[in-house]
């Protein structure tokens, strides 16, 4: 059966969920040989290994820190031309994240391969794996195919579910060089995110977002307690983050994050085509708005036109009278 | 020595209109309004940042695309660009992401740079992988999706905001660098900027000019194919009630039935 190359988006060893989804994915193509690099790489193939994943290729050194995405992109293609001379490779798959987009594509170049990002399923087809995408801010779906190459595919969270499939798992050590470019761009210094305790925003299954109807910073906290209420991810408008009253790491749509949780909740948004973007695909989508003609009510399961400051607290406290 | 400035901008269907594909499932540009992407005039405007601190330098911006594309180039030389190239050719169409690359990478070879600026992404196709792909085809640093950028003395510095963490990265000179829309608001085109842009010069490069195959680009030459495009089903109306004072309680009833409670 062929191979399936799976790279691990982790975090010192803890892989994050949408790899687990493309390991999922990657078992309807062929065989999955997850690439895993960096501080803890050797830590990732118990929880691999329960994926599906046959084998686990780690390297680590400290240019993967110290450089910007080429070090990565050296690694992976050594694990692609170590794979690809043993037996036959489907195809390489990439958590789409915005480095996991760059890595993906410089490696597609590097291997003459067509390359397809942002994918939201994928399955196995005649001529090769075909790949769902979402086009013009999810207003259409496209079916596409890499035609040269091995297939370089980008996926989106939560565009699977988590599959339990014991594999063996086998770690092996990975020979990397770094070529000339590995160097070129270093990472001087580097400020984590600190942890608000919230799921991860591209991989909650329930987000509860603000916008310019919040106004002001001193009144997310609304946001933040009905978020809390349900376990959510909390997001924001372009318009609450251009006006500082939230991060941008929060920001949804187009030039934000992209999200596809089960529930959507938008107070105070009207639903720009910008924001639609980054949330259209969630599986149901709920609004609170004053304005019965905001466009977002196009896309709701369920909306309540009315003043959010008086619909969310009474929301959150039914919420947590229900849960006991 | 004048600091060369490549701009690479994209000229795109208006996302507010209704954008749909054409017949050979490539974006169809003949019903919906064209215009620079919006996030490139983030690139233009830093780059005008750029070149007003630097003792000497020069904004060349760059296009790949139809006709009409020249409508991008006029709105940046509008801004403040001293001059642009059009590659333009009619096997060009449906060129895909490698074969986009692999036109502009030759351009810009032709055309000569020091720092070459992109958005973060376009509106249209929305990969975000172009510039990646540019640093790669040219083996020159790549500084992308900064939120701040800064050259000085042959080196470019910046912030990348990561999903994880903050960046603060540098490289130097020749080097890729794409700017996200946190970068700086972009300017509007000034009357006078508007008149002068119709006195800059305008080349127009074909593929020949640029040593490029017919069958290396357009949909013959991509390496990804688009099978079919179906328009998403329109959502199902959902239920909207107007809040009397139980508006909350209603939600929360809706929320328990879908088990979300
Ligand atoms: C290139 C580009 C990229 C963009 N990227 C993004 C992006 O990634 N994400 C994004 O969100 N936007 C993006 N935008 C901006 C987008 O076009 C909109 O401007 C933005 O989404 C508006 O945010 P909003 O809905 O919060 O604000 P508004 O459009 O101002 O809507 C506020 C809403 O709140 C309602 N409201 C006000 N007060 C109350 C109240 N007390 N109770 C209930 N409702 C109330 C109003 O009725 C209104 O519908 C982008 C734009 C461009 C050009
Ligand atoms: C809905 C949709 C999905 C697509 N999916 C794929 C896919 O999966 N794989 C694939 O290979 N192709 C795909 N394409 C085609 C691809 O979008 C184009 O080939 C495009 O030229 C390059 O990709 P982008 O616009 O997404 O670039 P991005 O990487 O998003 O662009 C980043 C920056 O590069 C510069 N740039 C981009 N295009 C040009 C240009 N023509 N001239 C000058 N500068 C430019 C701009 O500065 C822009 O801000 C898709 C197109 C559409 C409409």
């Amino acid at each position: 059966m062929a191979e399936v190359l799976v790279y691990v988006d982790h975090v010192d060893g803890a892989v994050r969920k949408p790899t687990l989804e493309l390991l999922t994915l990657a078992r309807r193509i062929g065989e999955p040989v997850a690439v895993a690099l960096g501080a803890g790489a050797a830590d990732t193939a118990a929880v691999l290994a329960e994926h599906g994943a046959v084998k686990v290729l780690t390297a680590d050194a400290p240019e993967f820190a110290e450089y910007l995405v080429v070090p990565k992109v050296d690694a992976l293609q050594a694990a692609y031309d170590s794979v690809s001379a043993a037996g036959s490779l489907a195809a390489v798959l990439v958590p789409s994240s915005a480095e996991g987009k760059e890595i993906a594509a410089r490696l597609a170049v590097r291997i003459g391969s067509g390359i397809i990002t942002d994918a939201v399923d994928l399955e196995a087809g005649d001529e090769g794996p075909v790949a769902t995408q979402a086009a013009f801010a999810a207003s259409f779906t496209t079916k596409s195919r890499v035609s040269k190459g091995t297939p370089v595919i980008t996926v989106k969270p939560n565009s699977a579910p988590v599959e339990a499939a014991a594999a063996a798992g086998t770690v092996e050590a990975l020979a990397v060089t770094f070529g000339a470019l590995a160097t070129g761009t270093k990472v001087v210094s580097r400020t984590p995110r600190e942890s608000t305790g919230r799921p991860e925003l591209t991989e909650a299954a329930i987000v509860v977002s603000g916008g310019r109807g919040v106004n002001g910073a001193e009144n997310f906290h609304l946001i933040e307690e009905l978020a809390d209420s349900l376990g959510a991810a909390v997001g924001a408008s372009r318009a609450a983050v251009d006006a500082g009253w939230y991060p941008h790491t929060n920001q949804v749509g187009q030039t934000g994050k992209s999200v596809s949780p089960q529930l959507y909740i938008a107070s105070g948004i009207s639903g720009a085509i910008q924001h639609r973007a980054g949330m259209q695909t969630s599986k149901t989508i709920v609004a609170i708005n004053k304005d019965a003609e905001a466009p977002i009510f196009d896309l709701v399961d369920y909306g309540v036109v009315g003043d959010l400051f008086e619909v969310v607290p009474q929301l959150t406290g039914e919420i947590k009278a229900r849960k006991g | 020595m004048s600091l060369r400035i490549v701009v690479c901008v994209k000229y795109v269907p208006d996302a507010t209109g209704d954008r749909h594909f054409a017949d050979d499932l490539t974006v169809d540009r003949e019903d919906v309004d064209g215009l620079l992407s919006e996030l490139d005039e983030y690139a233009v405007e830093q780059a005008l940042q750029i070149a007003d601190e630097a003792d000497d330098a020069e904004i060349t911006v760059l296009t790949v695309g139809p006709e009409d594309a020249k409508d991008a180039l006029r709105k940046a030389l509008s801004m403040g660009a001293d001059k642009a190239i059009h590659v333009e050719d009619d096997d060009l169409h449906g060129s895909d992401v490698m074969a986009t690359s692999l036109v502009l990478a030759k351009a810009l070879d032709k055309a000569g740079y020091d720092l070459v600026i992109t958005g973060m992404a376009s509106t249209d196709g929305t990969m975000g992988v172009l510039p990646a792909i540019l640093a790669e085809r040219l083996g020159v640093p790549q500084v992308t999706l900064l939120s701040e950028v800064k050259v000085e003395d042959g080196t470019v510095t910046g912030r990348r905001d990561g999903d994880s963490a903050s960046e603060q990265l540098v490289a130097s000179l020749p080097a890729v660098v794409s700017v996200t829309d946190q970068s700086g608001e972009a300017r509007y085109p000034s009357f006078k900027g508007i008149m002068a842009a119709k006195k800059k010069p305008v080349e127009s490069w074909d593929l020949e000019e640029l040593e490029i195959e017919a069958d290396e680009v357009g949909l013959e030459g991509s390496w990804t194919a688009v099978d079919s495009a179906a328009q998403r089903p329109a959502r199902t109306a959902g239920t909207i009630v107007k809040d009397e004072g139980e508006g909350g309680k209603q939600l929360a009833e809706f929320l328990a039935g879908q088990k979300f409670i």
